[in-house]
């Protein structure tokens, strides 16, 4: 999978997350959370979904390499089959 | 015949608006039943009926909007034919004016068993359009946003004045009012309801499913204006190593698949359900000058909405839930508040809430107390921070809790207790 394919999955379900928000505005360094008023609880939606769409659990362990969409990005292209 | 009426789902409601039937006459219905969705300032709830029976007339039409109180629907009861079979005790409100079914949030089975027996057919207090007021009275209550519905009048028969009302409006509680005087006389709310129930004109205004944020706002207004009024709060506050509870969890979840995750916050709400049952005075309300704890510990939890504003759902029973039920539970009411489709029963049951602010910076909340609930617990961010334990200095998650408590209901001491008992059950994760 490309990192542009990831990055539109990404895109995809943080507006379901967030409606109101645009998602593709972010900066890729930028605080996604915080940004886009994520609670944990919306974030552990966000890696149900990301593993659903792209096969990749995340651990809890590496929720600290998730914060921003460059991270989230090298993440998932690293581990994304 | 049972009536069916709007019910009051919250200390701060004052109307609501019918959204749909979920039955249709003739429709066999019983205890537990939702029946019927209603929209509130804050969201749409699913109402439940409390009788077995069959519908015999539904009288509001979806998109009216009513006061509480209001007979909305007829229920023949099995076994009667029309003359009256309802149940009229009112447990936990017995000796209780009627406002407190009206102005308060106790468990909302015993309100609508209350506002049943209050509401006799021969004391239709609230049923604005029988109100005796006069046409000038009436519209100075509306210029003035002054409930019609909570005055005595001190007219013929005790038909409300122009008088009534404009000493309500200044603050000065009718001589003639015995509730009134007990109860706050106005209400500085959205237009009041003390006129004929207004169908929505079909076609302009379809019947909301979100919440209004304006209207919420009011609805938050009046009620923390309420708690700060009338509540004596005082504050406790705690710091926890979360060290135990963290490793527990974390083992947890390594057992669980993604979806089944246990996010930090259901442990420490257990730890409250648990701590509560130590200390059960925290559990409960104040109603009519009187502490009354509650047996069963719904904790309420409150979820910010994306639109702004807050709700607080209550977590029925959470003391006998496992954590994974709990977690689940919360799932779906996060999911259902936020969809704006919660149940009466979780809008108004709550008996203590727990607001954690933990997810942002914030280390410590200072709550204020939803009434007529008696305490509030406050979680903040989990930091970590130096900590001394058997003389030796290392690093720990340390999280700071508070207590908010109705010192009216109980004093420093058991809060203290309460706040010490969560301590030591955050430290044998097992127990939760």
């Amino acid at each position: 999978m490309t990192e542009a394919q990831i990055k539109e999955v990404i895109f995809k379900l943080l507006k379901r997350i967030a409606p109101e928000s645009d998602p593709q505005s972010l900066g890729p360094d930028e605080n996604v959370r915080r940004a886009l008023d994520i609670d944990s609880f919306d974030a552990l939606n966000f890696f149900i979904h990301l593993h659903e769409e792209l096969g990749v659990t995340i651990p809890e362990s590496d929720y600290g390499q998730m914060n921003t969409l460059s991270e989230m990005v090298r993440y998932l292209v690293k581990h994304a089959g | 015949m049972a009536e069916f009426r709007m019910p009051s789902l919250g200390s701060d409601m004052k109307e609501g608006t019918l959204l749909e039937w979920r039955v249709k006459v003739g429709d066999r219905v019983k205890h537990g039943d939702i029946i019927a969705v209603v929209d509130t300032d804050k969201a749409a709830i699913e109402i439940e009926v409390f009788e077995d029976g069959i519908v015999e007339t539904l009288i509001v039409q979806p998109g009216q909007k009513v006061p509480v109180g209001t007979v909305m629907a007829l229920i023949r009861q099995e076994g009667a034919t029309g003359a009256r079979a309802i149940p009229v005790t009112a447990p936990a409100l017995e000796g209780a004016p009627i406002r407190a079914a009206q102005e308060v949030a106790p468990p909302m089975e015993r309100i609508a068993r209350a506002v049943q027996g209050a509401f006799e057919p021969s004391a239709p207090r609230d049923e604005t359009q029988r109100l005796r007021a006069s046409p000038y009275a009436r519209k100075l209550a509306a210029q003035q946003g002054v409930d019609l519905s909570l005055l005595r009048g001190t007219g013929p028969g005790g038909a409300i004045r122009a008088t009534d009302v404009e000493r309500a409006a200044s603050g000065v509680e009718s001589t003639a009012s015995v509730a009134a005087a007990v109860e706050e006389p106005v209400t500085r709310g959205p237009v009041p309801s003390a006129e004929k129930p207004t169908p929505l004109p079909t076609g302009t205004e379809q019947p909301r499913v979100a919440a209004d944020p304006a209207a919420m706002r009011r609805a938050i207004a009046a009620a923390m204006e309420r708690s700060n009024r009338e509540i004596p709060h005082y504050y406790l506050q705690t710091r926890i190593d979360l060290s135990r509870t963290l490793r527990w969890l974390e083992s947890e979840n390594l057992k669980r698949s993604i979806k089944e995750r246990i996010l930090p916050v259901v442990p420490l709400i257990k730890a409250v359900a648990l701590a509560l049952t130590e200390t059960p005075e925290l559990n409960g309300y104040w109603i009519d000058d009187r502490h009354q704890p509650q047996e069963t510990i719904n904790i309420g939890f409150a979820i910010a909405l994306r639109q702004g504003g807050l709700i607080a759902p209550a977590i029925l029973q959470a003391d006998t839930k496992s954590i994974d039920e709990m977690m689940e539970c919360m799932r779906d009411l996060i999911t259902r508040a936020r969809a704006g489709r919660l149940r009466r029963s979780e809008m108004t049951d709550a008996t203590i809430t727990v607001t954690s602010l933990g997810d942002l910076g914030v280390e410590t909340v200072y709550g204020v107390i939803y009434p007529p609930q008696v305490a509030l617990v406050g979680f903040g961010k989990v930091t970590e921070q130096p900590w001394v334990e058997n003389g030796m200095l290392g690093i720990r998650p340390v999280l700071t809790a508070t207590l908010a408590a109705d010192h009216r209901a109980t004093d420093g001491r058991r809060g203290a207790q309460f706040l010490d008992a969560l301590n030591t059950i955050l430290q044998e994760p097992a127990r939760l």
